[in-house]
């Protein structure tokens, strides 16, 4: 299914917790039909603005409009529709089975969409992620991997616009987490909008059209992953040495070898 | 998703039987003859007795059930019920203070409307002692707070009791049961806790979203705070209006939901019907048994359900003791 463009515009936000800015200055332009990887280290922001852009954080000032609309004025249930979220840690609080668990992902839609609707949506989100197989088990026969893609189910049986994940990748192994990207990718060829937050900078860089960079709560780098990216950058926000390889003959991906801890003097 | 489609054409059916047991059984047995019968007892012991009796039990029972069935997804905790956490107490509370202050006499609705304002008081005091993401811990203890507080509230408008008059009906709140409700008491009952089941019912998809917890159900764009009132207004109209008519009946919002978990899986909206329909058979059961025992006086539905219930909320804690420490 291919979806209409959609734009989020982030104007002069700033959040505090307290008196602490957590975020300050954000001012972002995000485009669907591609992947927006947010960096930054331990306390950055990160998910801090990925709260505020599913509107579950209100910023202490500027706007997130959401096609021109500021995102305050959208109804919660239509601003559902169109954003996705999926927390860091999500809670789950009833040993329900997976497809019940999927099956959440369909609420903002209630009474909206056909009975057979949501269950074709459900069928497509368990499909996509593989997770089809473990329609009847309980989430608490699962393993972590495997919570984690039915977490990302639900969240796409929404077949939201825009998906917002916090840190999808963690407590997956490198061969589901190399799926779970695809899978993310897969969505944004289709048009919709994905932003994530990760640690792993081979992976952001891999699966990202665009790398927000984030230290202190301001956006230090913005741009194309190699640009972004850059030795220097990763020195002022992470503290470390670290280089981009490239394979000569071209054949394998480029990875970013981190050499150790930022040498002093 | 209820993957046992004839759990709940069941439930049904074993209600509907404890129905017409309830209005069957008791120190006069009534045949089905009686409905066409000239007996004036007989007749009055069906119209006057034994109906507003089963329809209490239903409506009670089931709304009940209904009660702890949401207050158990709200809270996302197994542990919760009205009355183990309290409502039930601070429902009683608000009427046993209609009786105290002698305002219950001036109107039929003022002492149900007392012990709904009482509940919905114990619903937000709850709300605000443990917050929505309390621990068992948390939770059981704030229960444990308000019942004590509304507890001695009883106590001292029992011992300060202007008439014995009004020390006898306090009494009755303490024990609660069907014994001797007439149409009158129903009908006083039955709009305020159809209106409660309405609105909880109405937080079914809330509830359904809260499995994600707070930030899923909001991400999902439900509005927690609208949900929040909802609940405190029907739970309160459920609790305050059975215990106005019944007295303080605990336990059944606690089982119930238990029971039914199994059967139709742990989505808590799809065990609110369910919760509810058991519910009534539950109480129906309860007190059928009530008028079964050996003995010159009929013993209160309020006493078998803590009989019953008490060792079950035991098992229940026991098992969660992990969660505890």
């Amino acid at each position: 299914m291919t979806r209409s463009a959609s734009t989020f515009t982030i104007r002069g936000l700033r959040f505090l917790r307290g008196s602490r800015a957590v975020l300050d200055s954000i001012d972002l332009q995000l485009q669907s039909g591609s992947v927006t990887a947010v960096l930054g280290p331990n306390g950055a922001g990160k998910s801090t603005l990925l709260s505020c852009v599913a509107s579950l954080l209100t910023p202490a000032q500027g706007d997130i409009e959401l096609d021109g609309v500021s995102l305050r004025t959208i109804p919660a249930t239509q601003r559902a529709r169109r954003i996705a979220f999926l927390a860091q840690t999500p809670e789950i609080a009833w040993d329900v089975d997976v497809e019940t668990l999927v099956s959440l992902g369909r609420i903002p839609f209630h009474g909206v969409t056909s009975d057979a609707e949501d269950r074709a949506a459900i069928a497509r989100a368990m499909e996509r992620t593989q997770v089809t197989q473990w329609a009847t088990r309980t989430v608490t026969t699962l393993s972590g991997g495997e919570r984690a893609r039915v977490l990302l189910a639900r969240v796409l049986a929404g077949e939201s616009d825009w998906i917002l994940v916090d840190e999808p990748f963690t407590g997956l192994d490198p061969s589901h987490q190399f799926e779970a990207a695809e899978l993310l990718r897969s969505v944004a060829e289709q048009g919709g909008g994905v932003v994530l937050t990760i640690h792993d900078l081979t992976l952001a860089a891999r699966i990202a059209d665009r790398v927000v960079i984030l230290n202190q709560g301001r956006i230090v780098a913005d741009g194309a992953p190699r640009a972004a990216l850059t030795p220097e950058v990763l020195r002022d926000v992470y503290d470390i040495e670290a280089q981009w390889l490239s394979d000569p003959n071209g054949t394998t991906p480029p990875t970013i070898a981190i050499h150790g801890r930022k040498r002093v003097g | 998703m209820t993957k046992r489609p004839w759990v709940i054409p069941s439930l049904l059916i074993l209600a509907g039987i404890l129905t017409v047991l309830s209005i069957a059984i008791g120190r006069v047995t009534l045949t089905w003859g009686v409905w066409s019968a000239q007996d004036a007892v007989s007749r009055a012991i069906l119209v006057e007795l034994r109906l507003p009796r089963a329809i209490l039990g239903v409506l009670v029972g089931a709304s009940l059930g209904l009660a702890g069935a949401a207050m158990q997804g709200y809270l996302r905790n197994a542990l919760a019920e009205p009355g183990t956490l309290g409502i039930s107490a601070m429902s009683a509370l608000g009427a046993v203070l209609s009786i105290f202050f002698n305002i219950a006499g001036l109107h039929p609705w003022i002492l149900p409307i007392c012990g709904v304002i009482g509940g919905m008081s114990g619903m937000m005091v709850l709300f605000v002692l443990s917050g929505r993401t309390a621990s068992v811990l948390t939770l059981v203890l704030s229960g444990m707070i308000l019942s004590a507080l509304a507890i001695a509230g009883i106590s001292l408008a029992l011992s300060l009791s202007p008439s014995p008059w009004a020390a006898g009906e306090i009494v009755r709140w303490m024990l609660g049961g069907l014994t001797d409700r007439g149409f009158d008491e129903l009908s006083n009952a039955a709009p305020l806790i159809l209106i409660g089941c309405v609105a909880v019912l109405g937080c079914r998809r809330s509830l359904d979203a809260l499995t994600l917890g707070e930030t899923g159900a909001r991400s999902l764009g439900i509005d927690l705070n609208r949900t929040q009132w909802q609940l405190a207004l029907g739970i309160g109209l459920i609790v305050g209006g059975s215990t106005a008519v019944t007295g303080m009946i605990g336990f059944v919002g606690l089982i119930v939901p238990h029971l039914m978990r199994p059967l139709v899986g742990s989505r808590p909206g799809a065990l609110l019907i369910p919760s509810a329909i058991a519910g009534a058979a539950l109480v129906l059961a309860g007190d059928i048994v009530v008028r079964l025992l050996p003995g010159g006086s009929e013993l209160e539905l309020a006493v078998v359900m803590s009989l019953v219930g008490a060792p079950f909320f035991f098992v229940l804690l026991h098992s969660m003791r992990r969660k505890l420490t």
